[in-house]
């Protein structure tokens, strides 16, 4: 593609910085285009950073959806190879439990093998050996290839490869119109949401990889996808309770999952059809709460006792069948529409439905699509190119490369950067100082998000670094990365703001289930807050 | 909607608010820089290696054990369990010969015993200590307790055993390792108070060592045989209905609460019958079931150090109590600081500088002070401030049984 470009001009233009977005980028710049991704607020603030982060082994969908259930496992043995720093390879039980059908078992069993699914039936009490957790009264298990992904770790790992690889990121900037020539998209005009600077860009493809906001991104060019909006509650616990992935062996129902990840378990979901005007606040239910608490608790009972940390909720990005504008016949299917052949619409395309665990065949999709408009003739790599700190491998064998005697900072940081911690200066021990206790995030991993991974607050150091998301929730870490922020901006008072934004954030998650010791320690942080630090005036 | 009634964690771990007020309080911290301290190595650690073992942090050897952690919680959290628990899970390093040694108190006391001239002049020799430290890792500066050329069981069978009988009222005795092979005197004197209260004595059936010499070095097996091994010797005595009484400290601290949290092992059928002797005297005094007479002219200035583990058990109170109730002394209560010898840890030569400078406040108090002797109720604690600031230290049941009048305590109470 011999081509010169004006610095606002793009091959493809990718709207949307979730995991499917980001995949895209990743894709479409691996296979040697121009790309640029455009991001309203920051990556993985949708459904991508909303859900379990279970690295499905599609078993869940072998008997009711044999196609997922085999995307499912084909994308999970690829994400083990691809994204092992994002993965942990835990396992899952399907637990029957005395209350469900045990028939369902062989149905189960027989459903997996035949979608290419690992599936052992195991003795209840080789289950019970091998995670105490789980319910003691279980009459069934089988175990499958199930695991889990750290979904914020996955995205900023694809999006930095898609950097590496010459794509154009801006977050923080939301599309206000698609720029449209007859039936043609040329590109789009966006707005810098910290600055409102105005801004436009041209590329003869766009790809609408919005999640349930492509709904409203499609309407804007003029054409309309039949989408569904369902929230999904969960909850987050304090610690992991279980190592091994716990599900029920009956349909998929309401708060049959509990998965282990990174520092703590998350049980969900629940399943609510809500209004599109509900799709950027949305609040967890004391009905939700109570759902996920009984359900949770049958498939390990100690959650009953277990401190809980937060409450959340996402929407999953359903679509009608193509034809069929009723709603009734949804599918969780992948769907890629190429709005030329189907709403005559040339330059745009739709990525959505699917879920997390097949983000990157939606990619590949999606910039197959985008290929076959650009004619170029670029085979897919994402599937055997390893993303950026995966290079090495699992955890101990990364260790033991990058460190004769590694630290608890340099293990917890080469989990969660992988390869590139080998990149993170912590040799001094300032470097090694801690921001967040809980997670074990130094000052260098911070300044390293800050300088190299598109962090502009302190939510998104969140979602790079895991500040605020341990037991503390922000009490002793919020305002020390606030510092390190507000050095690296050159700006106190916006760090001040964001300050306030981010505990107000802490908040929202925990005040669904503000009892016990989570609201005891809300308590406290508050008291340090404003009679320590002194910040009740100011911030 | 329902909220959830409680929610608990092992050692409560989750229960931690990240104040941070342990790490105030923890002797090591202070002084060692390569220790996380509490929270880090305990309930923040705690996390990471539910997640994942490989995040157990070798550097968790250096906490002391000491449970000041513990007793500065507001939230209830079991901090140092937590730490000791992760040792046990997830430790690495095997404990040494070295450490072996230290630890099997019981092994060594009856080989030493019958060659205890020999061996006393043995160990106190600079080319020993030196050899010691050289080969072994004891730190030369330590001096060996002594042993005894006859355990305490020994002359409790022989001298005392018939005259126990002439009681009604009994309690059981649980000697420990320092009182049968190091310092029967101690012995000697409790088994006199008692007497002299109105008791007789029993010693346990088969007791053995509490264990706490081989928690703290690793050696977790051996450690559960002698908890079930007391437990059940100590089950007898409860079951005749007797109260187990110590003097030490640590001994207690361990079968009371060592053995449920750490080592798992059940004494719910005996925890609340184990008792510091000071504790029985108290209330027993306090209930004027007990009365005791002084000599006339008894005169001393006692500075009393309270042990971790006492602190921990929260009995510093009745030793106390009882030292500043004798008339003609004068009592001072020392700072309440970790003395750093902390069992066989400061034994260890990698420890010596720590344990000294951890030590340095209590030692800096003494002097000040100036007293004719330290009173406690911990014999590591006594090893360490004696080598340390060249004070006595003695036992209150010893100093009880200097300032009273035996005899005629035996006959105020009937006897």
């Amino acid at each position: 593609m011999a081509r010169s470009y004006k610095e606002n001009e793009f091959d493809v233009i990718i709207i949307g910085g979730g995991i499917t977005g980001a995949g895209t980028a990743r894709d479409c710049a691996l296979r040697g285009m121009k790309v640029l991704l455009i991001e309203r607020h920051d990556i993985a603030t949708g459904a991508t950073g909303r859900n379990h982060g279970l690295l499905h082994s599609g078993a869940r969908y072998a008997v009711t959806d044999r196609e997922s259930a085999t995307e499912c496992i084909e994308e999970n043995m690829i994400l083990r190879k691809i994204a092992s720093h994002c993965v942990d390879e835990t396992d899952g039980f399907f637990i029957t439990l005395p209350e469900d059908d045990l028939a369902y078992q062989a149905k189960f069993v027989e459903s997996c093998r035949a979608a290419g699914i690992r599936a052992d039936i195991i003795d209840p009490a080789e289950a019970i050996r091998l995670e105490p957790s789980v319910n003691h009264s279980l009459i069934g298990a089988v175990r499958v290839p199930d695991g889990s992904v750290d979904p914020f770790r996955l995205c900023a790992s694809n999006m930095l490869d898609a950097k590496l690889h010459g794509a154009k990121v801006l977050v923080y900037h939301e599309v206000t119109e698609i720029i449209k020539e007859q039936d043609t998209v040329r590109g789009v005009k966006a707005v810098n949401t910290l600055t409102g600077e105005k801004l436009e860009f041209y590329a003869p493809v766009t790809v609408n990889a919005c999640g349930i906001w492509g709904h409203a991104i499609a309407q804007m060019a003029g054409v309309n996808i039949g989408m569904f909006p369902a929230k999904g509650a969960l909850l987050i616990f304090a610690h992991r309770v279980n190592n091994i992935v716990i599900n029920r062996c009956r349909k998929p129902a309401n708060a049959d999952i509990l998965v282990p990840g990174d520092t703590v378990c998350v049980i969900g979901t629940t399943s609510t059809h809500i209004p599109f005007d509900q799709c950027d606040d949305m609040r967890v239910t004391p009905e939700e709460v109570d759902l996920l608490m009984s359900e949770g608790a049958k498939l390990a009972p100690s959650l009953a006792s277990t401190r809980i940390l937060r409450a959340y909720a996402g929407v999953r990005p359903l679509v009608s069948a193509d034809n069929d504008p009723s709603g009734r016949n949804i599918s969780r299917g992948i769907v890629c529409l190429d709005h030329e052949s189907r709403d005559g619409l040339k330059g745009f395309i739709t990525i959505t439905g699917g879920k997390l665990m097949t983000y990157r065949l939606m990619a590949e999709q999606a910039t197959d699509a985008v290929c076959r408009k650009l004619g170029n003739p670029s085979a897919c790599t994402t599937a055997i190119t390893p993303l950026p700190g995966s290079e090495l491998g699992g955890l101990k064998e990364l260790t033991r490369k990058l460190w004769s005697e590694p630290t608890t900072v340099q293990k917890a940081v080469a989990g969660r950067a992988g390869s590139r911690a080998g990149s993170i200066p912590l040799a001094e021990s300032h470097q090694q100082s801690l921001v967040c206790e809980c997670e074990e995030v130094s000052v260098s991993e911070v300044t390293n998000a800050v300088e190299h991974l598109d962090v502009h607050n302190l939510v998104d150091l969140r979602r790079r670094t895991r500040v605020g998301m341990g037991t503390c929730q922000g009490e002793l870490c919020a305002c020390r990365a606030a510092g390190l922020l507000a050095k690296a901006h050159g700006c106190t008072s916006k760090a001040r703001e964001d300050l306030k934004s981010f505990m107000t954030e802490r908040w929202k998650g925990m005040l669904p289930i503000a009892w016990g010791d989570t609201l005891r320690e809300s308590e406290y942080t508050q008291w340090v807050y404003n009679h320590v630090l002194g910040l009740n005036n100011s911030i | 909607m329902k909220l959830q009634e409680f929610t608990s964690s092992a050692h409560n771990f989750e229960e931690c608010m990240k104040c941070t007020v342990c790490a105030a309080y923890c002797p090591v911290v202070q002084v060692n820089p390569r220790y996380p301290g509490p929270k880090q190595a305990g309930p923040d650690g705690e996390r990471l290696r539910l997640k994942d073992p490989i995040f157990f942090d070798e550097a968790l050897k250096y906490c002391l054990n000491c449970k000041r952690c513990e007793v500065a919680c507001p939230s209830g959290v079991n901090v140092a369990d937590i730490i000791q628990e992760a040792r046990m899970k997830y430790g690495k390093s095997k404990p040494r010969l070295r450490d072996r040694i230290l630890a099997s108190t019981d092994v060594m006391g009856p080989l030493a015993v019958p060659f205890a001239p020999v061996v006393n002049f043995a160990t106190g020799l600079g080319v020993t200590k030196a050899v010691l430290h050289a080969t072994m890792g004891i730190d030369r500066h330590r001096t060996f307790p002594k042993y005894s050329s006859r355990t305490f069981e020994a002359w409790f069978r022989r001298n005392a055993l018939k005259e126990q009988r002439k009681y009604d009222n009994r309690v059981a005795f649980f000697h420990g390792c320092y009182v049968n092979y190091n310092y029967p005197a101690l012995g000697k004197d409790f088994v006199k108070i008692m007497n002299a209260i109105g008791y007789g004595v029993e010693l346990l059936d088969k007791e053995q060592c509490c264990g706490v010499a081989m928690i703290s070095n690793g050696m977790y097996d051996g450690a559960v045989k002698h908890a079930r091994n007391n437990v059940s010797a100590l089950s007898k005595a409860v079951d005749k209905g007797l109260k187990i009484l110590t003097t030490s400290s640590t001994c207690t601290f361990t079968m009371r609460d060592e053995y449920p949290s750490l080592l798992k092992v059940d004494n719910s059928a005996v925890r609340d019958s184990i008792l510091l002797a000071t504790r029985f005297i108290y209330e027993q005094v306090e209930s004027g079931a007990v009365k005791l007479a002084f000599k006339d002219g008894y005169k001393a200035r006692i500075a009393y150090h309270t042990p971790c583990h006492m602190e921990k058990l929260g009995w510093g109170v009745f030793s106390k109590a009882i030292l500043a109730r004798i008339p003609g002394v004068e009592f001072t209560a020392l700072d309440s600081n970790c003395c750093g010898i902390s069992g066989t840890y400061g034994f260890k030569k990698e420890n010596y500088g720590v344990s000294q400078a951890i030590g340095k406040p209590l030692f800096d108090h003494i002097a000040s002070v100036n007293p004719d002797f330290v009173a406690c109720d911990c014999e590591t604690c006594k090893w360490q401030i004696e080598m340390s600031t060249g004070y006595k230290v003695l036992n209150p049941i010893s100093v009880l049984a200097e300032a009273l009048d035996l005899e005629k305590t035996a006959r105020i109470n009937g006897f």
